[in-house]
């Protein structure tokens, strides 16, 4: 037990004031250099935009770029706990040294191992990685699926003059609002075989209660209705703001027109929030795919059924403390995303304004 | 008006005359889905009431029948509650700062100049958004361990506010994007440097822009578990609330009513200030994703 001391308040403020410091100057430094260099030196008519973007630059390289480039070196690795300080990796000079006769390929026995490793042996202990892939297609889709249903169904709701509005929007809000971690440690104890409120609920209405820690299938569907609770206020926030902006007077001339109501939604409604919804299902996708807290916390009894691609990376890196191969598996994971981002934007054209 | 035989579009749709009966349904529904939301909250809060010795009870009763606040003063005086939130304070708020420092210049160079290599910097920024976040802490957490940032305030403060970068930028290009040049060409007209137009011109109107920036980043650092989980590990001393809760949380049978009562001091200001400022935030949240 650490107390909160006048000391301690002393000594943090002088760290965190310190980086703050440390930062600042280095941004001024930086500035300075970039000044003279490309001012001075080469007269570079972007002096002024790459003094701007100098800091973060160099934040990103070191923070991001940096550690990725390592990160790539490090999956044609064999490190691991191991290993941590060896220096025998799996480079071309190192695959050359190893009897030819006990190793069937230089590339996937030794060059590029880790990779070929992600998809030949578990992930996990058990868990391959194929299975793992699935899951997280099916946690990713049933998520988004539910998060748009609900979302458009609360925000056609709300959408129309009424009393409490405001009242029942904040209050739709609040699982959003809720700080995350807040939200799912609760959700957890409330999966308690005895003691949560779904199971004291069933036992009231005269049902089995549910094994939700132990059962592999009901752990995903907890996971599930976790996240689905979790995502549909962003979903009716985003797209209530979205049907706000269509006029009125489209619904109009349809009913002049004679459009039932089924009609309007899908020849109106549905178009015109599209540049709202497609933006916002892309994200939920990637924020869905690449959740961490809610498999993770949910999946107390670390079931394995239960993994999708990041808890088990993180558990591939920091449980079983797997590093060259848990980059390998980062990597195959980004490129998954890659793909389905490019994927995005060769059908919808949704990065255009980049290129103006 | 003709009937209409489909009840799904007939429940759905606005109309301004909506009949009685169908304005009960439609707030019926709400009601159902508002407690929905609400329940799980509700019974964080009626846990955090609960006094120790029938922790463990199978009743529903929102507020129990001997609720107490022994929860809440053993968690405020025996637990290091104070110590988890002083850390986070203290760690959120250099780390908005830093940002919005970091980010309201870059973004001031990718509205205004079409230098080299800025379609590629933007596309990066959005690239860095996929990366999953399991997936840095690797070489994140190797690199911490050779630099000496494990369990350092430090560390924490650089890797947030660097991560917050990207996202910031995008949004507060946007801003940039909708304040007319002639502003600033006015001002360079007059004497103005580039760099003091900038400081004295757009800066001062981008403020509302600047306040959704500071909030992102600092909701961003505060409900942050993973990147905390790996870089303090164990460090008690500088612990951030999420790993705090989550270890009062690990000791379901026992510490139950503790979590529940730190969760709601936790809660209670965040929502306050989410509902708050949450038109101001979904505004930059719309802005940077139908921009981007």
């Amino acid at each position: 037990m650490h107390s909160l001391t006048f000391d301690v308040i002393r000594r943090s403020l002088e760290e965190v004031g310190s980086t703050v410091v440390i930062i600042f100057l280095g941004t001024v430094l930086l500035e300075g250099l970039l000044y003279v260099v490309l001012g001075r030196v080469f007269k570079s008519k972007y002096t002024i935009p790459f003094m701007l973007l100098g800091p973060a630059i160099v934040g990103l390289l070191a923070l991001i770029v940096y550690p990725l480039a390592w990160e790539f070196n490090l999956s044609l690795t064999n490190m691991s706990l191991r290993h941590f300080g060896d220096k025998a990796q799996y480079t071309w000079v190192a695959c050359q040294t190893l009897d030819p006769s006990k190793i069937d390929s230089y590339l996937t026995d030794c060059l590029i191992k880790n990779y070929a490793n992600v998809f030949r042996l578990p992930v996990l202990k058990q868990a391959y990685f194929f299975p793992v892939f699935f899951k997280t297609i099916l946690w990713t889709v049933s998520n988004v699926f539910f998060h748009v249903l609900g979302g458009l169904g609360l925000a056609i709701l709300l959408n129309r003059p009424m009393r409490g509005r405001g009242l029942y929007r904040a209050i739709l809000i609040l699982p959003w609002a809720i700080p995350q971690v807040i939200a799912v440690l609760a959700w957890r104890g409330e999966f308690h075989f005895e003691y949560g409120f779904l199971n004291i609920i069933l036992r009231d209405l005269g049902m089995t209660p549910i094994k939700w820690m132990t059962d592999p299938t009901w752990n995903f569907v907890a996971m599930v209705l976790v996240n689905v609770w979790l995502g549909i206020p962003f979903m009716m926030v985003i797209l209530l703001g979205g049907l706000q902006s269509i006029s009125g007077e489209f619904y109009e001339a349809a009913e002049i027109d004679g459009a039932s109501n089924f009609q309007q939604f899908t020849n109106i409604t549905l178009p015109l929030l599209r540049p709202v919804m497609t933006p916002a299902i892309v994200l939920g996708t990637i924020w869905t795919f690449n959740n961490f807290n809610v498999p993770f916390f949910i999946n107390q009894n670390e079931l394995e059924s239960s993994d999708i691609l990041v808890t088990a990376l993180f558990r591939a890196a920091f449980q079983y403390n797997r590093y060259g191969f848990a980059a390998a598996f980062a990597f195959v994971i980004f490129v998954i995303l890659l793909l389905y981002s490019i994927f995005y934007i060769r059908v919808t054209g949704g990065l255009k304004e980049v290129y103006e | 008006m003709k009937t209409e035989k489909n009840w799904f579009a007939w429940f759905f749709s606005a109309k301004r005359g909506d009949s009685p009966f169908k304005r009960l349904l439609i707030h019926l529904t709400l009601i159902f889905a508002s407690i929905i939301a609400v329940y799980p909250v509700l019974r964080v809060l009626s846990v955090s009431l609960r006094p120790g010795d029938r922790l463990l009870s199978t009743s529903l009763a929102l507020i129990p029948a001997d609720a107490t606040l022994q929860n809440y003063i053993t968690v405020l005086v025996e637990k290091d509650f104070l110590l988890w939130i002083w850390n986070s304070l203290a760690i959120t708020i250099s780390t908005a700062i830093i940002g919005v420092i970091l980010s309201s210049t870059s973004a001031y160079a990718f509205s205004r100049w079409k230098f080299p290599g800025r379609t590629v910097g933007l596309i990066f920024l959005l690239a860095t958004q996929m990366i999953p976040g399991a997936m840095l802490m690797v070489p994140l957490f190797i690199l911490a361990v050779k630099l000496h940032l494990v369990g350092t305030y430090r560390g924490l403060v650089i890797a947030y506010s660097v991560g917050a970068i990207p996202f910031s930028v995008w949004i507060l290009k946007g801003y940039y994007d909708t304040i007319p040049r002639d502003l600033e060409e006015a001002a360079l007209i007059d004497g103005a440097t580039r760099i003091s137009a900038f400081y004295r011109i757009i800066l001062p109107l981008s403020t509302p822009a600047l306040a959704i920036v500071f909030l992102f980043n600092f909701m961003q650092a505060w409900n942050d578990f993973l990147l905390a989980r790996v870089l303090l590990a164990n460090a008690t001393e500088i612990w951030t609330w999420p790993l705090g809760l989550q270890q009062l949380q690990g000791q379901f049978q026992t510490a139950w009513g503790q979590f529940a009562a730190a969760s709601i001091m936790v809660m209670i200001p965040v929502v306050a200030l989410f509902l708050y400022s949450s038109k101001y935030l979904i505004s930059g949240l719309t802005l940077g994703g139908v921009k981007g």
